[in-house]
Parts: structure tokens; C-alpha cells; sequence
């Protein structure tokens, strides 16, 4: 059915303005090296993504702590077909590892064959920063 | 149910939204033997990014002569018709309406299938797991293929039996997306979406519209309606949308949670139903389904489609529609057309006869997920 006549829509460019500020020590950390969670002072749960509120006690009372990273691959893929905004990418390995402290992080894989990749193994998770872009990516410890 | 309409699903260049909606909403009408006029609330399940109409209910509803009805649009991700199903349940079973209408409708081929990925891809966690991270729908279940794979031995030949099995139904549904057979070795030479899924093992980018009346039993009576079927239980549940909070990736919690609080409620058991329709968006995704809904024990999901287990003649028929692998996934439709198959099923009015699945308890399930787990329904159905 493809080939059929259509009307091209106006075009509309859309990106969003997303509010950081409550969890800016997270991306300020990332700058100093270092990779922060957040824990709640209440029930002690420790958050990975870090979280401003605690959905578990309905609290706000948190503070930061620094994670050492090192943990273990749980599962990974290789994204081959990508999405329109990272057509510039070459495909990467996407992998979700839990850290000593308990949590589990996502976060793309790198410095390692794709043959060499092996649940169980050993992972450290480090901040990254390309141009302007703040983020963490996990390297084979 | 007392009416059921279904379009053509596939790549549909030739109609607009409302111009799809509108095939699956005069079958439906016209099965039940109703005008738009009789129609009190109109539930209508659609995503609606991928097309031009931001206000899909508004739009379904005046160009199929139910304006003037009581609307609502629903989202919950690729469940979203099943949301559409359970929210215009809820208005009939409550007794505030006797006669209400379901819509699922999608058109997402208006965009170009790297924006489609995109925006299913933004869906969960946009801060945390795409921002960064570009996650696609096909890679969040190839991370739950991936631990399934390395936890019980599940192979990539597994995977590729339930692509053959989907295409071989897909085969006799006319309204199916695919309608061609395919071979074990087809699925394992295509190419690579987000390994180890490849693109045999993924449901297409469909378009397609579904729909169906329900009504309370007094109408029912009023009508003299003479097969109707009956929604017999319904269970809803989700799970975290940021993968990382989860605590393991073999299976869906909110499978699990929704199939027992249907299972309650309808009380029965797992092995008193004779046909389902499980979410396959992927192939993974529906031996994770066999498992989750109680069909066999956790980690054994691919023995039963080694062994044919949930083909015709087989101990449980999964997807003889195709399921949204072959059939196609348009996603506020599918939930709906799920729907529509068991209650043709249920009818044993399904044609051809070769892809009828024998009745015995005259109960089915359908399965729709939201997500990887994001959201989930589990309807049972009884004539």
C-alpha cells in the first residue's frame, strides 16, 4: 500500500527543557569523576538512578552517596538498528550490571570485543563526558 | 461483547486515521446491530504520536457519527487497547452505561520507521535510559532474551520457533500484516536489530483499527442477543518504567500480578483455557508470556513451542491469529483486536476452520503488555 498519494504535514521540531536541579550533585559529580546515588535517610533504600523523593515512604529527606561502580553484568544487547537521534552512532552495547552497593545501573559497555562479553563479568561503571554531554558508561574491570 | 470489528492490518497508506477507524467501527456496529446513536461512551485506545490527529477520540467519534457520546482517549503503551477494554468494562459492569463502545486505532507509518524506533524507544525511561543511552523497544527485550538465554538454556532457534509458528497462522488470517510462511533459517539469516533479537524475531510497524461493543446483561437480554461472550475477569498491573529498579530480567512481574487477578476473578485456572492471545511483540516476549501466565513452569517457556505445545491439536493454542508478530501491531489496536479474535474464537466463527481452536471449556485469554512489563492486562473471556 505504500506508493499511494498523501499530504505532507507542516513540520514541527520538538526538544524539551528538563529540570535537573534536584539531582544536579549527580551530574556535578560526573565532572569530578565521581558516580553518586541518592539514599533515603528514612527507610535507608538506596536509589540507582538517583531520586530526589522516596516513593517507598513518601520522604524527601535524602543524601548523596558515592558509589564505587565496580559490579557485575547481569544481561547486555547490541543495538544495531538505532533510533533517528542516534543515527550518528555507531551501534553500541547497552548493559545493565548491579553494583556492589546493591543497585542496578544501564548503561552502554565499552573497551571490550563483543565476543569477550559474558554475563557475570566483572564491570566498573565511570562518568564520561564527550563535548557537552555529561554521562557513565560501564569499562571491563 | 456483542459486536466485533477488525480492519486490515499492515502498512495503510490508503486511509487516514479516521477513515481506519471507521472499518472496524461499522463491522463492529453492524455485528451488534447498532447505529452511533446508540452508543452512550466511546472508549478509544491510541498512542497517537506517529500521526497527525492529537485529539484521536474527538476525531474517530465525528466521523463516525458519535459525537455527542461520552468520550476518552487512553494511553498505556502497547496495552493500550486493553486499557480502552477494561476502562469501558468498568462503565458497564458499574451499571453508569449499558452500551459502550471500544476503539483501538493506530497509524504509525506516517513516520519514517527510524522516528518510529525513536519514539517507542523514548518510552520508559527518557532521563535515564535513553537520553544517553538510545535504548530501543527491540533492545529491552533483547536484554530479557539475553538473561533468559544464559539462566536456561532458551536458544536462538527457540526464538526463531515462535516467528514460524506466528507466521504460519499469519498465513491464514487475511487481515494480518504477514501472510506468508517462513522457515527457522529465514529468522536466523536475518539481520540484527538489537542482537539477539533479529528482525524475523520482531513484529512489524503496522498500522490497523479494532473495535467492539459491550453491553450489560440487561441489554444483552433487550437485544436478544444470541452468542454473546462474556468478559469474565480482567487483572491490571505494571511494573517500573527505568530497567534499572527491576530486580531480574527473566520474566514480567506484571504478567504474573495481572494474570492471577484475573485468574480470581474469573476463577479458573490456567489449564481450563482453550485458546490465547499472548503478547509477541517479539519472540521472547512470548515465552516469557508462557511462563508468567502459569502455561508451564518458570524457565521452561521454550520446551512447550519446541514441542509444539501451543499450536491447533497442541495442549494450549497461542496466537492462531498470528499474534502481533505476523498479524501485525498497531499499537492502541492490538489490545482490541486480541479481543476481537477470542470472541470470534469463542463464537467458533473463525475462518478458515483450520485456524479454529477446538472449545472445550469455552474460555480464553488474552495477554497484552505494556512495554517490557511497563503495564499489563490479562482479560478472560467465557461464552
Amino acid at each position: 500500500m505504500s506508493g499511494m498519494p498523501t499530504l505532507r504535514s507542516r513540520k514541527l521540531e520538538i526538544s524539551y527543557n528538563i529540570p535537573i536541579s534536584k539531582t544536579l550533585k549527580f551530574w556535578e559529580g560526573l565532572k569530578e569523576g565521581k558516580i553518586y546515588a541518592t539514599r533515603c535517610r528514612r527507610c535507608s533504600r538506596l536509589y540507582f538512578p538517583p531520586l530526589a523523593d522516596c516513593g517507598e515512604c513518601l520522604e524527601s529527606d535524602m543524601e548523596w552517596v558515592e558509589l564505587s561502580g565496580e559490579g557485575e553484568l547481569i544481561t547486555f544487547t547490541h543495538i544495531i538498528v538505532r533510533p533517528a537521534s542516534f543515527q550518528n552512532e555507531p551501534p553500541y552495547t547497552v548493559a545493565i550490571a548491579k553494583l556492589k552497593e546493591g543497585v542496578k545501573a544501564l548503561a552502554w559497555l565499552t573497551d571490550v570485543k563483543k565476543k569477550d562479553i559474558k554475563i557475570g563479568m566483572k564491570v566498573k561503571l565511570v562518568p564520561k563526558i564527550i563535548d557537552d554531554r555529561l554521562t557513565y558508561e560501564f569499562k571491563p574491570l | 461483547m456483542i459486536g466485533v470489528g477488525h480492519s486490515r492490518f499492515g502498512e495503510r497508506q490508503d486511509v487516514n486515521v479516521k477513515e481506519l477507524a471507521f472499518e472496524a467501527v461499522k463491522e463492529a456496529l453492524n455485528d451488534a446491530g447498532l447505529t452511533p446513536k446508540d452508543i452512550q461512551y466511546m472508549c478509544l485506545g491510541s498512542i497517537g504520536v506517529w500521526y497527525e490527529e492529537p485529539l484521536p477520540a474527538v476525531a474517530v467519534a465525528e466521523y463516525c457519527g458519535l459525537s455527542g457520546a461520552g468520550l476518552m482517549r487512553v494511553e498505556a503503551a502497547c496495552a493500550t487497547g486493553s486499557a480502552a477494554v477494561y476502562s469501558a468494562y468498568t462503565t458497564v459492569a458499574s451499571g453508569f452505561t449499558d452500551l459502550a463502545l471500544v476503539v483501538g486505532v493506530e497509524k504509525m507509518r506516517e513516520v519514517d520507521t527510524f522516528t518510529a524506533v525513536e519514539l517507542m524507544g523514548r518510552a520508559g525511561s527518557y532521563m535515564w535510559e535513553f537520553e544517553n543511552f538510545g535504548l530501543t523497544f527491540p533492545g529491552y527485550y533483547a536484554l530479557y532474551a539475553t538473561a533468559h538465554m544464559n539462566r536456561f538454556g532458551s536458544t536462538e532457534e527457540d526464538l526463531a520457533l515462535v516467528a514460524v509458528k506466528a507466521h504460519k497462522y499469519g498465513a491464514m488470517n487475511p487481515l494480518a500484516h504477514f501472510q506468508k510462511e517462513i522457515t527457522v533459517e529465514d529468522v536466523l539469516s536475518s539481520y540484527v536489530v538489537a542482537w539477539p533479537l533479529k528482525l524475523y524475531d520482531c513484529c512489524p510497524i503496522s498500522d490497523g483499527s479494532a473495535a467492539i461493543v459491550l453491553a450489560s446483561e440487561d441489554k444483552v437480554r433487550e437485544l436478544k442477543i444470541d452468542t454473546p461472550v462474556w468478559i469474565a475477569g480482567i487483572g491490571a498491573s505494571s511494573g517500573t518504567g527505568t530497567l534499572a529498579y527491576r530486580s531480574d530480567f527473566i520474566g514480567l512481574d506484571a504478567t504474573v500480578k495481572a494474570s492471577r487477578n484475573a485468574y480470581k476473578m474469573a476463577n479458573i485456572e490456567p489449564k481450563d483455557i482453550d485458546v490465547a492471545t499472548v503478547h509477541d511483540c517479539f519472540t521472547i516476549a512470548e515465552i516469557l508470556a508462557y511462563e508468567d501466565l502459569g502455561f508451564c513452569g518458570k524457565g521452561e517457556g521454550h520446551k512447550l513451542v519446541r514441542e509444539g505445545q501451543t499450536e491447533i491439536g497442541g495442549k494450549i493454542p497461542v496466537n492462531v491469529d498470528g499474534g502481533l508478530k505476523a498479524k501485525g501491531h498497531p499499537i492502541g489496536a492490538t489490545g482490541v483486536s486480541m479481543i476481537v479474535e477470542l470472541t470470534k474464537q469463542l463464537r467458533e466463527e473463525v475462518k478458515p476452520t483450520s485456524r479454529q481452536a477446538p472449545m472445550k471449556n469455552y474460555i480464553a485469554l488474552a495477554h497484552n503488555v505494556g512495554g517490557t512489563g511497563h503495564y499489563c492486562y490479562v482479560t478472560i473471556l467465557k461464552r
